[in-house]
């Protein structure tokens, strides 16, 4: 940034890891300036720690990185590393921040990154970036990627601790190196901050958990990531600390710091471990296929999308056994080193098992020095130390114009963190609405260099993606066999291609060596062409001579045991990429105007908060109700485990809705087609018997989810059976059914975590834990059964759940092999369902006379949302839940640009989280309707008009109406507008004499690469192109 | 698997980028495993693809082509372009049957971008299929210079192609929105109404230029073409009654032999 707003901003985000990465980005492509500050030495949090992601197990790093790039070049955002923050005054719309820049002893604007004096350097300090697994020096960067990637030097270093050494000083060619650099202090004036501190993993060290600190081979979780990382303390080889042997036979001990209530534990559950630890084993398994895997667990809580498959693709692995049992404190064989564990299990007693390696999975604290950030901030923290937050907007603190995303709202994982992310964005937006685009700046390129007299000059980059390419492709032949192919003038290889300062190297490359075309063999294009186009345009060059070769998820990944084919894979993969590139052209983009108006679809809690939220930054709203009524399931569920009045929030959203001047209401309607694209869709909606057409520049689909209504356990046969939400409603009326109920039994898991429906639908066991406190609230004597398989009260429900356990509420767990049984009888005179139910502690069967039966169902995707999905062009999962565009990292976005996504349709979830995924998508509304315009692909179809015949197959084919014949000297030629064309290219196919092209798809370059993808080969003078 | 040399087979895949590319994305992230000879090739959308595309790489040596779409009613386009690949790929493999090569050889599948797993599923079993197969030509009992103009003859009349697929040969739209439009389509394509215009078309053209490319070996007797295509006397008696018609071939009284119309007397 310059110097014209100098010390202003829009919003400040303290915390730069994934969350504050996320908020940062939002919000500064929605027009605000912003300051990132995070006060480590690099952006990029805890997960550039982790080495995969579940349950996609996507490289954390490589999925990361690239927002490390995009922040970077941003040029609404300021980065400040190793800054902290030191005094907060003013007020919501006005605050003055003091921010206290620790002395890096090195000139960020001097230094080259080129690490000598790391080299030089003779203090060994334990790195911390690998959880102190391995050394590094007192000056180092942080880690490959890191932004800026530039050294700092820590208190380690000889010369600051005794004015002894300064080599560093004297290698630097840079001179860049400043031991007279002092704390500095920096005042900044913004209006809204996003607070992003993230977690502090809980540290077993203090009480030595399980031997650890005592024990060498006891390491934790996060100890165990980095140990699988590729450019961890091993370069990813899985060693343990005593002996440097690779462990054979592992243990994860579950809850490490998590659902403890003695002294030093957490009281919470900390709502990752069981999943990542399912991660950890498959990643184990993957790195060492013999390896013996023992995981020692509590409930297995696989609440997420997905995540009860990735427990079954960790449970089905030869060589891996869940074991459910606590465990005590083992010890240590002398010699080995190795570990003993000791536990108990329903069939074979107590037992102690031998191990080479074990590993805590340990839970989520919150940020270190709390304390201070909560006075720092003036912000008040709950019971168990995190970010007070508010139950309906889980984004508010307690302090005006503070938001809060990420973790340190509670344990949470990555989409989590990123949606609250793009949530608190949303609401910095609904505060300083009237200043957005006052500080913001565009983006500068360099004028594009025009190579259209040049003969191709390719260069080939092959990523070794740390060792995710190059454990199994042979990298350096790769590049030596690039060297050899035609056009070709360059070739290197990379241990991290999108790396920031691999980004900038392949820049300056481009230009040194005269390059006209760019052709990087890493992982897909699909999540990484961006970038790479954009460093094109850095250097000068039009984004289009890039292509992409997928030596990763196409090669490296699918052929992993097969190295030499892989390699040879590898190769022909980058020939054809190459042979593809020569035929590149050079594109033009164009802006297309936005329509500055939201589609929401779904008038339910999330629909109506992701409306308002759209309007109160000043943007007209439609929103679509299928039912006569706003409010969705809502309206059906009376309060929450926290006790929020939910009939109340519902009426009062519902009123601001229809109160809000931009907010357009259409109830009992449906849609009857959905056209258009990014910023300029055409919607009809028919609303009793009318059809109105809606023009808007963006869609949000909160279509919900509905209840599954069972065919089981005398469902629908006997009134005294009913679902958690029929209870609910019971229980809010003061039905007299419950006022004579002597016992009550819930059973979870109804018709979910099954075969046909599989997964679990994460909020019944929240929701049966509610009403079984609320009918013990009602009347204590009430006997409340609830039979389980696992008890997923996830994150600060447990609470509840330990609550209830304390109330009586009596817990008995069944598997679905054996599920319990139910029947009308007659117990002395009194009609009651008696439900049969294994007893694994008593080893024998346990009959329940209950006077109720309430079913924990599951949650089922909405009735429409095919259809909806069909009209919108979006995908559903499997489970026919919607399908996000990335897992992880665009948890509301859909892959078809300006449609997004929130509320339960996405996935069963807690209101709290609807509301906080409804602002997300309010957030991500906001990146594209802040815009004047959307730009448009280059890659669309055109006209070859001497080889035109006038024949109108192209138009008849196009959909889109994007050609036209127009009149010209030589007759009646078609014609497409740019603007209209989408880029599918099936006129191409419908033309008898070639004369359309789709550009960037031309049948040269798709011909060039089918004629490249063998070596030798083609059927002697088939006369198929060159040969 | 035998040791020794195995026969490799060829393949080169061309798939959409919205679910197929996406799908064999989500299968390398799975780590799901199959056989590495296969070369993917991303376009847009699989409506894109040309019968072209199939025929240079059968041209260009490869033993199997494989087209990867989104499931149907699910294009990311509204063009919905893959029932376009759909009737392309029917009809690209009765132009393979009536060239005397495996239709199998060419092989379409839907595969949405979060079905890693079934793209692993199709690569192992159609590589095994082709694999099994054996190498194109040689399974067909085809000699390098047959195949080369069976290829050769059916790369000719790819523009005619183009133009009947999206006229005469389109299936009716009102399939698409059937219950089970996959189920629909194939009743269409194996209809004796699509064989019966597909004969009227593309079959004849076909027929008539394989019977002018091999005329322009040498020329010939209808009983030596209808020998070297493997085709009855009565069809090539009509294809060449029709070809003439066209001015394509002609019969030289002197030789007794056809030879093609733009030949040297």
């Amino acid at each position: 940034m310059e110097s014209g707003n100098k010390n202003r901003g829009d919003v400040m985000v303290v915390g730069g890891g994934i969350s504050g990465i996320q908020a940062a980005l939002d919000l500064a492509t929605a027009g605000f300036r912003v300051y990132l500050v995070e006060k480590s030495p690099t952006i990029g949090g805890k997960m550039a720690q982790l080495d995969k992601t579940f349950p996609t197990n996507d490289c954390s790093m490589c999925i990361e990185s690239p927002k490390f790039i995009e922040c970077d070049r941003h040029p609404n955002i300021e980065i400040l590393t190793y800054t902290e923050v030191e005094r907060v005054e003013g007020e919501a719309g006005d605050f003055r921040v003091t921010l206290r820049k620790k002395p890096r002893y090195i000139l960020e604007e001097k230094c080259s990154g080129c690490t000598t004096c790391v080299g030089y350097c003779p203090v060994q300090v334990p790195d911390p970036f690998n959880q102190e697994l391995s050394r590094n020096k007192a000056v180092h960067i942080y880690f490959a990627q890191a932004i800026p990637l530039v050294p700092y030097i820590d208190e380690t270093c000889l010369y600051l601790k005794e004015k002894k050494c300064r080599i560093c000083t004297a290698v630097c060619e840079k001179n860049a190196i400043d031991f007279n650099q002092t704390a500095e202090k920096v005042e900044v004036n913004v209006g809204a901050i996003v607070l992003s501190p993230g977690y502090g993993a809980f540290d077993p060290g203090p009480r030595g958990d399980y031997g650890y600190g005592k024990m060498q081979n006891v390491v934790t979780s996060l100890d165990f990531e980095r140990l699988l990382c590729a450019t961890g303390p091993h370069e990813g080889e899985v060693l343990r600390p005593s002996d440097k042997k690779h462990p054979h036979r592992i243990a994860w001990i579950h809850c490490v710091g998590s659902r403890q209530v003695i002294p030093g534990g957490k009281s919470y559950c900390s709502a990752v471990c069981c999943t990542y630890i399912q991660k950890q084993v498959i990643l184990a398994k993957d790195h060492d296929a013999g390896a013996e895997c023992a995981i020692f667990h509590n409930d297995i809580r696989s609440y997420g999308k997905d995540f009860e498959r990735f427990y079954q693709r960790a449970g089905n692995l030869p060589g891996v056994r869940f074991i459910r049992s606590y465990v005590s404190v083992g010890r240590e064989i002398p010699g080995t080193k190795n570990v003993t564990i000791r536990y108990a299990t329903d069939r074979d007693g107590v037992k102690e098992e031998e191990f080479d390696l074990v590993v805590l999975g340990v839970g989520l604290n919150p940020p270190a020095d709390v304390k201070g950030l909560s006075g720092t901030f003036g912000i008040e923290l709950n019971a168990h130390g995190f970010c007070k937050t508010n139950p309906q907007n889980p984004m508010q603190t307690s302090r005006a114009g503070v938001f809060v995303s990420g973790a340190f709202q509670g344990p949470m994982d990555i989409p989590e963190s990123v949606v609250t992310a793009s949530g608190a964005g949303s609401q910095c937006g609904e505060l300083l609405a009237p200043r957005r685009g006052e500080l913001a700046r565009e983006r500068v390129y360099p004028a594009e260099r025009d190579v259209s007299g040049e003969e191709p000059r390719v260069g080939v980059y092959v990523c070794h993606c740390g060792a995710n390419i190059g454990r199994v492709v042979d990298v350096p032949s790769t590049v030596e066999y690039s060297r050899t192919l035609p056009n070709v003038v360059h070739a290197e290889e990379s241990l991290f291609i999108c790396s920031t300062d691999a980004a900038e190297k392949l820049a300056t490359s481009i230009k040194e060596k005269g390059l006209n075309r760019v052709v990087v063999a890493a992982c897909t294009p699909r999540t990484h062409e961006p970038l790479f186009r954009d460093t094109l345009r850095e250097a000068g060059l039009n984004q289009y001579f890039f292509d992409m070769a997928n030596i990763r998820e196409h090669c490296s990944w699918v052929h992993s045991r097969e190295k030499e084919k892989a390699s040879q894979k590898a190769k022909d993969i980058v020939r054809m990429s190459v042979a593809r590139a020569c035929h590149l052209e050079p594109l033009q983009e164009f802006k297309l105007p936005v329509n500055k108006k939201a589609l929401v679809v779904g008038g339910g809690l999330a629909g109506m908060t992701c409306a308002l939220s759209i309007a109160n930054q000043g943007h007209e709203v439609y929103l679509v109700e299928k039912e006569a009524e706003l409010g969705g399931t809502a309206r059906r569920i009376h309060y929450t485990l926290e006790g929020l009045d939910v009939q109340a929030l519902v009426k009062d959203t519902a009123r601001k809705v229809y109160e809000h001047p931009l907010i357009l209401v259409h109830t009992g309607a449906t849609i009857t087609e959905a056209a258009g694209y990014v910023g300029n869709f055409e919607t009809r909606v028919r609303t009793r018997g009318r059809v109105v057409a809606i023009k808007h520049g963006a869609t949000v689909i909160a279509t919900g989810a509905d209840e599954h209504k069972p065919a089981e356990y005398l469902y629908g046969e006997d009134d005294r059976v009913m679902t958690q939400l029929e209870l609910e409603q019971k229980i809010a009326q003061g039905d007299s059914l419950l006022l004579g109920a002597r016992n009550i039994v819930m059973i979870q898991c109804v018709g979910c975590r099954q075969e046909d429906r599989n997964y679990c639908a994460r909020i019944c066991c929240s929701h049966a834990v509610k009403n079984a406190l609320k009918l013990k609230e009602k009347n204590p004597k009430t006997g409340v059964h609830i039979l389980f398989r696992d008890m997923r009260t996830y994150g600060f429900s447990e609470d509840f759940y330990r609550e209830a356990a304390d109330k009586d509420v009596k817990f008995i767990r069944y598997e679905p092999d054996d599920k319990p049984q139910v029947e009308t009888a007659v117990e002395e005179g009194r009609p009651v369902l008696r439900v049969t139910v294994p007893d694994f502690i008593l080893g024998k069967k346990l009959a329940l006379d209950a006077d109720l039966l309430a079913l924990s169902v599951a949650i089922v995707p909405s009735a429409g949302s095919r259809e909806v999905a069909r009209l919108f062009k979006v995908t559903t999962n499997p489970d026919g839940f919607f399908q996000e565009a990335h897992v992880k990292l665009r948890p509301v976005d859909f892959a078809a640009d300006g449609v997004f996504l929130c509320g339960t349709a996405h996935y069963p979830k807690h209101i709290t989280e609807a509301l906080g995924q409804a602002y997300g998508a309010a957030g991500r509304v906001l990146t594209l309707l802040s815009q004047d315009t959307v730009t448009a692909t280059g890659s669309v179809c055109a006209v070859n008009e001497s080889d035109c015949v006038s024949c109108g197959a192209c138009i008849k084919a196009c959909a889109y109406g994007a050609i036209e014949f127009v009149e010209t000297p030589q007759g009646k030629k078609a014609r497409v507008n740019p603007v209209l064309c989408k880029g599918d290219g099936l006129c191409n196919m419908k033309c008898a004499t070639g004369a359309i092209a789709l550009k960037h798809y031309t049948d040269d370059e798709i011909l060039g690469q089918i004629d490249a993808a063998f070596p030798e080969t083609s059927i002697p003078g088939t006369g198929g192109g060159k040969e | 698997m035998s040791a020794g040399a195995e026969f490799v087979p060829k393949i080169v895949g061309i798939i959409c980028n919205w679910c197929c590319y996406g799908g064999a994305d989500l299968c390398g992230v799975s780590r799901f495993q199959y056989p590495p000879f296969i070369r993917l090739i991303r376009v847009m959308c699989s409506g894109r693809i040309d019968p072209g595309h199939a025929f240079r790489a059968f041209s260009k040596g490869m033993d199997g082509v494989f087209i990867g779409g989104c499931h149907l009613n699910d294009c990311h386009y509204v063009t919905n372009g893959n029932y376009d690949a759909l009737g392309m790929v029917k009809t690209c493999k009765k132009v393979m049957e009536r060239a005397g090569l495996n239709p199998e050889r060419l092989r379409l599948e839907w595969v949405s971008a979060g079905e890693g797993i079934r793209f692993a599923n199709i690569m192992n079993e159609y590589g095994a299929r082709m694999q099994k197969l054996g190498p194109l030509g040689k399974a067909e009992g085809l000699c390098a210079k047959d195949l080369r103009y069976r290829l050769q003859a059916a790369t000719a009349i790819v523009p005619y192609m183009r133009l009947v697929l999206s006229e005469k040969l389109k299936a009716p739209v009102h399939l698409r929105s059937s219950g089970d439009p996959d189920q629909a389509h194939e009743k269409f394509y194996d209809s004796g109404e699509f064989n019966r215009l597909f004969d009227e078309t593309i079959g004849e053209k076909l027929a008539t230029s394989r019977i002018v490319l091999l005329l322009r070996e040498r020329p010939q007797s209808a009983g030596e073409i209808s020998e070297r295509l493997g085709l009855s006397a009565a069809e090539v008696s009509k294809h060449l009654k029709t070809s003439s018609r066209q001015g394509l071939v002609r019969y030289d009284t002197g030789l007794r032999r056809y030879l093609p119309a733009d030949a040297p007397s």
